[in-house]
């Protein structure tokens, strides 16, 4: 649920709003950087970045452009996917760029069986890989749809329908 | 407009508005559609606490706690608290909340075994849903296999097995005009584990064959039918078995069919 007031709050500069959508939202945020990274420490440094980030800049956020997740979202890949070009990062990580969200998933220890993870489990386990690419480039990496059409040469209805079935198996299996 | 609200939702576009993909303008559209519809609001918001849930089971730990260091960083002031509560409220209101903590268990036993219920229709219907968008795509790929066959122009060319694979068969048909020639592979056998047909363009004289393709991924085709490019002047095709990835030259004693093209 997007929490407008909480948002109009924090655009405001209330710091009690802040501290309230850092809980709201932290922890899929480093979900996100964690992914794209694959380095707990330094994700957990990015995840504070980006945090300042929505403090400062929250007054540009604009609702008529998307959700405010998606804000947040957008600001965590490029601040991710910034870090991953960077020279330094370049020169002491192995290559991460082919290891998708599943993988990220599946590298937690405490994930299976715990009681969150019972239905993201099994559709984890189920996930087509089409979809499992298609939900690795779309949500987690940032491509646009063209980007990601192209590289699974797929054509963009395609994509879209495809994309739709994938997120609606992912909702049933968490009901 | 109701009907294309229904349309819209299924399209997939709201998907794609909460990952933040669509251009620009498209997503500000969205945006004022969701305020008119409260339907594709529900929908979206729906959508994003999948997506949000997915995304925390990537998170290695849970970060709740605003970390120190950023606390300082966005400048923390001091609040006042309020320390007056009237003591015999209070109690009242904790026994009230532990009366309904005990209801809430209760409830959660039977409320659980509903979602369990309901989880496996709704998997149902997903997968269903999942075969219907298939059946769909496999409608249009025959729509455009009959127009192709039905073209004038097209030349029916059937592929014997050979002595390394007698029972196999394929046909060619080959659109000239076009430079495209469909392979109908239902009579293969699904290739063994990292081997791969290759398709070849044969001219006999001097034999010189020609790659034109492979036929990937076999077995998730299921009506066997490839589309391969082919513009040279072939007097024959064969197929072969070859390395993943295909070879420069095809491995003779691994061909599966053969068939010459009709002079004409």
């Amino acid at each position: 649920m997007q929490q407008d007031f909480l948002i109009s709050q924090l655009q405001e500069g209330n710091e009690k709003a802040f501290e309230r959508i850092y809980q709201l939202y932290s922890k899929s945020i480093f979900g996100v950087i964690f992914t794209i990274l694959r380095d707990e420490a330094l994700a957990e440094e990015i995840l504070q970045d980006v945090f300042l980030k929505v403090w400062e800049k929250a007054p540009l956020y604009e609702p008529s452009k998307g959700r405010f997740f998606t804000w947040i979202l957008n600001i965590a890949r490029n601040a991710s996917i910034d870090h991953l070009r960077s020279r330094t990062y370049k020169d002491q990580k192995k290559n991460v760029e082919d290891e998708t969200f599943v993988d990220a998933i599946e590298s937690r220890e405490n994930f299976e069986g715990s009681a969150e993870a019972h239905g993201l489990e099994k559709y984890i386990k189920l996930l087509e890989p089409l979809c499992k690419n298609i939900i690795d480039m779309l949500f987690f990496k940032g491509y646009t749809q063209k980007e990601s059409a192209k590289v699974l040469d797929i054509p963009l209805g395609t994509l879209k329908t495809r994309n739709r079935m994938c997120i609606k198996k992912l909702r049933a299996s968490l009901k | 407009m109701m009907e294309n609200i229904e349309e819209y939702l299924e399209s997939g576009i709201l998907e794609l508005y909460v990952y933040g993909a669509l251009p620009e303008a498209q997503q500000e559209e969205v945006t004022r559609l969701i305020k008119k519809h409260p339907e594709l609001r529900q929908e979206v918001e729906q959508i994003e606490d999948a997506l949000r849930e997915l995304s925390r089971a990537a998170a290695p730990f849970d970060p709740q706690v605003l970390p120190l260091s950023l606390k300082k960083k966005i400048g923390h002031k001091p609040e006042k608290k309020t320390s007056k509560y009237r003591h015999y409220t209070a109690l009242a209101g904790w026994a009230a909340s532990i009366l309904l903590l005990i209801g809430i268990f209760a409830l959660y036993d039977a409320n659980r075994e509903l979602n369990e219920r309901l989880t496996t229709l709704e998997l149902e219907q997903a997968e269903l849903e999942s075969q219907i968008v298939e059946a769909r795509e496999n409608a249009e790929k025959t729509e455009q296999l009959l127009q192709v066959l039905r073209a004038r122009d097209i030349e029916k060319v059937p592929l014997e097995g050979q002595e390394f694979a007698p029972a196999a068969y394929a046909t060619a048909y080959w659109n000239k005009a076009r430079n495209q020639t469909f392979i109908d592979a239902q009579e293969l056998p699904a290739p063994p584990q990292g081997m791969v047909y290759q398709v070849w363009s044969l001219e006999l004289d001097p034999l010189t064959p020609r790659s034109i393709g492979l036929l990937e991924d076999f077995e998730e085709n299921n009506s066997r039918i490839f589309v391969v490019e082919n513009s040279y002047d072939s007097e024959a095709f064969g197929i072969t078995l070859e390395p993943a990835g295909g070879s420069e030259f095809p491995t003779l004693e691994k061909l599966m069919v053969l068939g010459k093209v009709s002079a004409t």
